[in-house]
């Protein structure tokens, strides 16, 4: 190997890590304010890829009615607690149930975005409503079960969903058309403009997630929320509320890893879990709950991942699951003291 | 046969709902014999698919141990099942293999070396896996398997002496006494019999002393770790045991099939086997015969109609379980187990319990309590900082053995914290606890419980399904010695009678001798601080912690805890009370520490506090006023 290699392989690993950092920023999210450990996140990335795919091939994509679907779920399943006498916050249901999914419905069926734009915008609108949707249906009963039932409950949901996945998309893989076209050269170092557009909007979703957290209302009512449960609710944050906000942020992020990828790799079906297990690998190493050391975590697997498909190319993924190993027995020697689950 | 007149006998005499006419366990044999009856003449495709059924239910049993009854989990087990049947795969078919054994082990032998290999192999991963993440809370086992399961589906697939993709072939038949099992008609018996054999142990070892333990583990590792359970211990053991019955089947499905490639071991089949558990009830090991059974079944219908509904091929079963498993842990969060049991339990008449021997014939292990007057716990110059918050600032004091030593202070004074760090819970920020004489720093629960500190709870750590005699021997749980193995031979009967025998002991003490076959959650609050109680004394402690025990009591039954206190002082026991009911606190302590902001501001006898102007002011300004009144 040589220097022009190696930064090759670097570059990879940072473009990469870039798409794990993300789903690891979601799955702390979700798992810091609901305690739930989200397997499925990689399905919307899938979902967002071949969604985008679909779209520019000109065709009506499956998730629309999947999306359709759920929201009507939903609706039911709200009327129905409302006839049982539990309070129902009608607007943010209306909300995700009918004003978002016909938003999606109105882009894709009618307007038919030629734009490369406007097909990004219809995908991130049929993707990101799934996310409360889901939580509603799957997640919401259990609010009060353990983690571990929680995380059989994310398995289960990740099977459903990874056969839809199928049943919509096919098995086969798309690839998509390139954001940016344009081919760099940094130092005797060929970077294509895709790259710059993934490590630029990861950096973006950083810096807006940053901001969100620590300056906006909703978003210390996230945090609050993430740091006690039941205090949170008692100064008035409704659990409903941060349940659907950090799920749609994390069907938002998916979906938008899952346009910048698609045009870098060959998306299938399945791709999306592998991705959101590698970010879970980076998550484990901010303990599901420090957003620096998992976005750290998330560079580390993207390098070792670029770096192993030099070395020992059909090893590649075992080398990255297997660093979850010495990252847990890193953790474990900080905790002296046996953790009580809740 | 004698097993029905007995029941029948048993049913008129006994039988609360009248038509009761079986006991489970006759209901069992009954039911396994006619399998073994019928084994011969169902047709060749039945006995397959119930050989497969058998191996599924041997993993799930392992997933029931550790899922419902341990409160962990693992999507890995298939790489489990395949390093079982590589093992033996490799074994039997490689040259290389048979070159380093240098033909020392006969053809009919090598399966059985393989069993072996795979079992040795299985142990050391499992163990390892299970040892990095035992400190950690429960979710990482589980995201740790999910990644494993994977690693190990790719290292089969890549490993060039494994057969890569296309797997191993040829793998022999099993040969027992000279015969060779080669159809599943054959070998489904052994399948059979291995799972049976599998059940029987392991129910034998939750109705045991390290089954009470591993039942502890899910109630919450903080109590199960100050009844002196080494609960990490418990957990990897509890993993391995698992794992080692995954590779076990593995090893089975290798001689079944004949050849074996990765494709079985892949995470998908590691979470459908987890499925099985959970839909046929995860807390209950039947259920993970009826899971398998279930899930086995409607595999083969669904692969057969689903891609004609749907007009392509491919894994859509996979939708069909999601959606099943969603729906039953929404509903039926104990499975479907549970309520087969239930809607059986018209006829099934609930096993009588044995009576216990009026006189064991093993002894507990019995603690020479300390002559009275010595210090048994001491705390000097204990401070915790939490950040910048001072929870507790330079506390010292002493508890002498036969003395009621009472802590007591406002709403946030930093007495739970002071109790978490002289029990175990949490270590002192500056300071130092010792127990009987040994500086306790760094020292887990089960250390001050083996030192003889026994401890209740403010909120109340039972096991709410669990009879209160059960709860109660867990306490006693250092006093005794047998192991899993022997738990699971039976080889602990003795040991366990006397065990029993002294959880009744403590509960008849306790006054709850008319409770003690009920489950724990069904008793009042006040009830279940007494269960606690009786708990922390079947340890036979030197030292007793209490927290808050008279909360939710009534006025006699309060009564009854005053002079049961008393009659442990006499005995010679030291016990700590943190406690509200001032009443309560100035007729029975001999010394109370008062704290305020977590600072001592007075020691005394009752007398001394109550005459204690701080005192009167930290009260006075707080809320409490049946202090102010006793003070008057």
């Amino acid at each position: 190997m040589d220097l022009q290699i190696a930064l090759l392989l670097g570059q990879d690993g940072i473009v990469n890590g870039a798409v794990y950092g993300l789903m690891a920023l979601a799955l702390v999210l979700v798992f810091s304010v609901t305690r739930v450990i989200f397997i499925p996140q990689g399905e919307f990335v899938a979902f967002g890829a071949l969604s985008m795919a679909v779209l520019q091939a000109g065709r009506v994509p499956a998730t629309l009615w999947l999306l359709l679907a759920l929201a009507a779920m939903v609706l039911v399943v709200e009327f129905w607690r409302w006839k049982r006498g539990a309070v129902v916050d009608w607007a943010s249901a209306l909300a995700w149930c009918v004003v978002l999914p016909l938003a999606a419905a109105a882009l894709v069926l009618l307007l038919k975005p030629t734009s490369m734009a406007g097909q990004a915008l219809a995908t991130l609108l049929l993707i990101m409503p799934l996310g409360p949707l889901l939580y509603r249906l799957a997640y919401r009963p259990l609010a009060s079960a353990s983690v571990l039932m929680l995380l059989i409950v994310s398995v289960a949901l990740h099977g459903v969903l990874v056969g839809l996945g199928l049943l919509f998309f096919g098995a086969e893989g798309y690839r998509t058309t390139a954001f940016s076209e344009e081919r760099f050269d940094i130092g005797g170092i060929p970077v294509s403009g895709q790259s710059l557009v993934v490590v630029g909007v990861t950096l973006l979703l950083v810096i807006a997630m940053f901001l969100f957290f620590g300056r906006s209302m909703i978003g210390k009512a996230l945090r609050a929320t993430a740091i006690n449960r039941v205090g949170a609710r008692l100064s008035g944050i409704p659990t409903e509320l941060s349940g659907d906000l950090s799920f749609a942020l994390a069907a938002l992020i998916g979906a938008v890893s899952g346009l910048l990828i698609a045009p870098l790799t060959t998306v299938y079906y399945d791709t999306g879990f592998l991705i959101g297990l590698k970010g879970f690998v980076a998550a484990i190493v901010g303990g599901l709950a420090s957003y620096p050391l998992a976005l750290a975590g998330a560079l580390l697997v993207g390098q070792l991942e670029a770096f192993a498909s030099f070395w020992a190319s059909p090893f590649k993924e075992v080398l990255v699951f297997t660093l979850i190993i010495p990252v847990l027995w890193w953790r474990s020697l900080h905790s002296h003291h046996v953790e009580d689950e809740e | 046969m004698n097993d029905a007149s007995t029941g029948n006998t048993a049913a008129t005499t006994a039988a609360p709902a009248g038509r009761a006419l079986v006991t489970p366990r006759q209901l069992t044999l009954a039911l396994v014999l006619a399998l073994a009856l019928a084994w011969g003449f169902l047709p060749e495709f039945t006995v397959s698919v119930l050989s497969n059924i058998g191996l599924y239910a041997l993993v799930a049993a392992g997933l029931v141990m550790l899922t419902g009854v341990g409160g962990m989990t693992s999507f890995g087990q298939a790489a489990f099942v395949g390093m079982g049947s590589y093992a033996t795969a490799w074994i039997c078919t490689s040259p290389t293999a048979a070159a380093w054994m240098g033909g020392a082990v006969s053809p009919a032998l090598l399966p059985w070396a393989g069993l072996l290999l795979g079992l040795v192999f299985t142990f050391a991963l499992a163990w390892a896996l299970g040892a990095v993440t035992l400190k950690l809370q429960g979710h990482y086992l589980p995201l740790c398997t999910i990644a494993w399961g994977l690693s190990l589906y790719y290292l089969f697939g890549n490993m060039d002496f494994l057969g890569g993709q296309t797997g191993i072939t040829g793998v022999p038949p099993l040969v027992v006494a000279g015969y060779p099992l080669a159809t599943p008609r054959a070998l489904g018996v052994v399948i059979w019999a291995v799972l049976l054999l599998a059940l029987w142990a392991m129910h034998n070892l939750l109705d045991s002393r390290e089954g009470r333990a591993i039942r502890a583990l899910k109630g919450g590792r903080l109590m199960a770790e100050s009844m002196g359970v080494d609960t990490a211990r418990h957990r990897v053991k509890l993993f391995v045991l698992a794992a080692l019955l995954a590779a076990v089947s593995g090893w089975l499905y290798a001689h079944l099939q004949r050849f074996v490639n990765p494709t079985p071991f892949n995470l998908n089949i590691g979470i459908e086997l987890l499925f099985m558990a959970v839909v046929g009830g995860a807390g209950h090991l039947w259920g993970a015969v009826l899971g398998a059974a279930l899930i086995t079944l409607l595999k083969e219908k669904l692969q057969d109609v689903l891609p004609s509904l749907l007009g392509s091929s491919g894994n859509f079963e996979v939708i069909v379980f999601g959606l099943l498993m969603l729906f039953v842990l929404q509903r039926f969060a104990d499975g479907l187990w549970p309520t087969l049991a239930r809607i059986a339990g018209r006829w099934v008449r609930p096993h009588a319990p044995a009576a216990a021997p009026t006189a064991p014939d093993v002894q507990l292990a019995q603690r020479n309590l300390p002559a009275r007057g010595e210090v048994l716990l001491q705390a000097t110059n204990v401070s915790k900082r939490f950040g910048g918050l001072v929870a507790n600032n330079d506390i010292s004091m002493t508890l002498k053995a036969g003395e009621i030593h009472a802590l007591i202070g406002p709403n946030g004074a930093g007495k739970s914290t002071f109790f978490n760090m002289v029990s175990g819970v949490d270590d002192p920020s500056s300071g130092e606890v010792r127990l009987a004489g040994q500086a306790m720093t760094a020292k887990p629960s089960r250390v001050f419980a083996a030192l003889g500190l026994g401890r209740t709870f403010q909120h109340v750590r039972l096991l709410g399904h669990r009879s209160v005699v059960e709860n109660v021997a867990l306490g006693a749980h250092l006093r005794a010695k047998r192991g899993w193995l022997a738990a699971m031979l039976r080889l602990d009967r003795a040991e366990e009678a006397a065990l029993m025998a002294e959880a009744r002991r403590q509960i008849e003490r306790c006054g709850l001798g008319a409770h003690a076959g009920t489950p724990a959650a069904s008793l009042s609050l006040g009830q279940q601080r007494v269960v606690e109680i009786a708990r922390a004394l079947a340890g036979q402690p030197s030292v007793l912690l209490l927290d808050e025990p008279a909360a939710g009591l009534r006025h006699l039954e309060k009564r009854a805890l005053s002079v049961l206190l008393g009659q442990l002082r006499a005995e010679g026991l030291g016990i700590l009370v943190v406690e509200h009911d001032m009443e309560f606190v100035m007729n029975l302590a001999d010394r109370i520490t008062v704290l305020e902001f977590g600072t001592v501001i007075a020691t005394g006898t009752p007398a001394e506090v109550q005459a204690n102007p701080r005192v009167l002011e930290a009260y006075l300004g707080g809320a409490d006023d049946e202090l102010l009144e006793d003070a008057r």
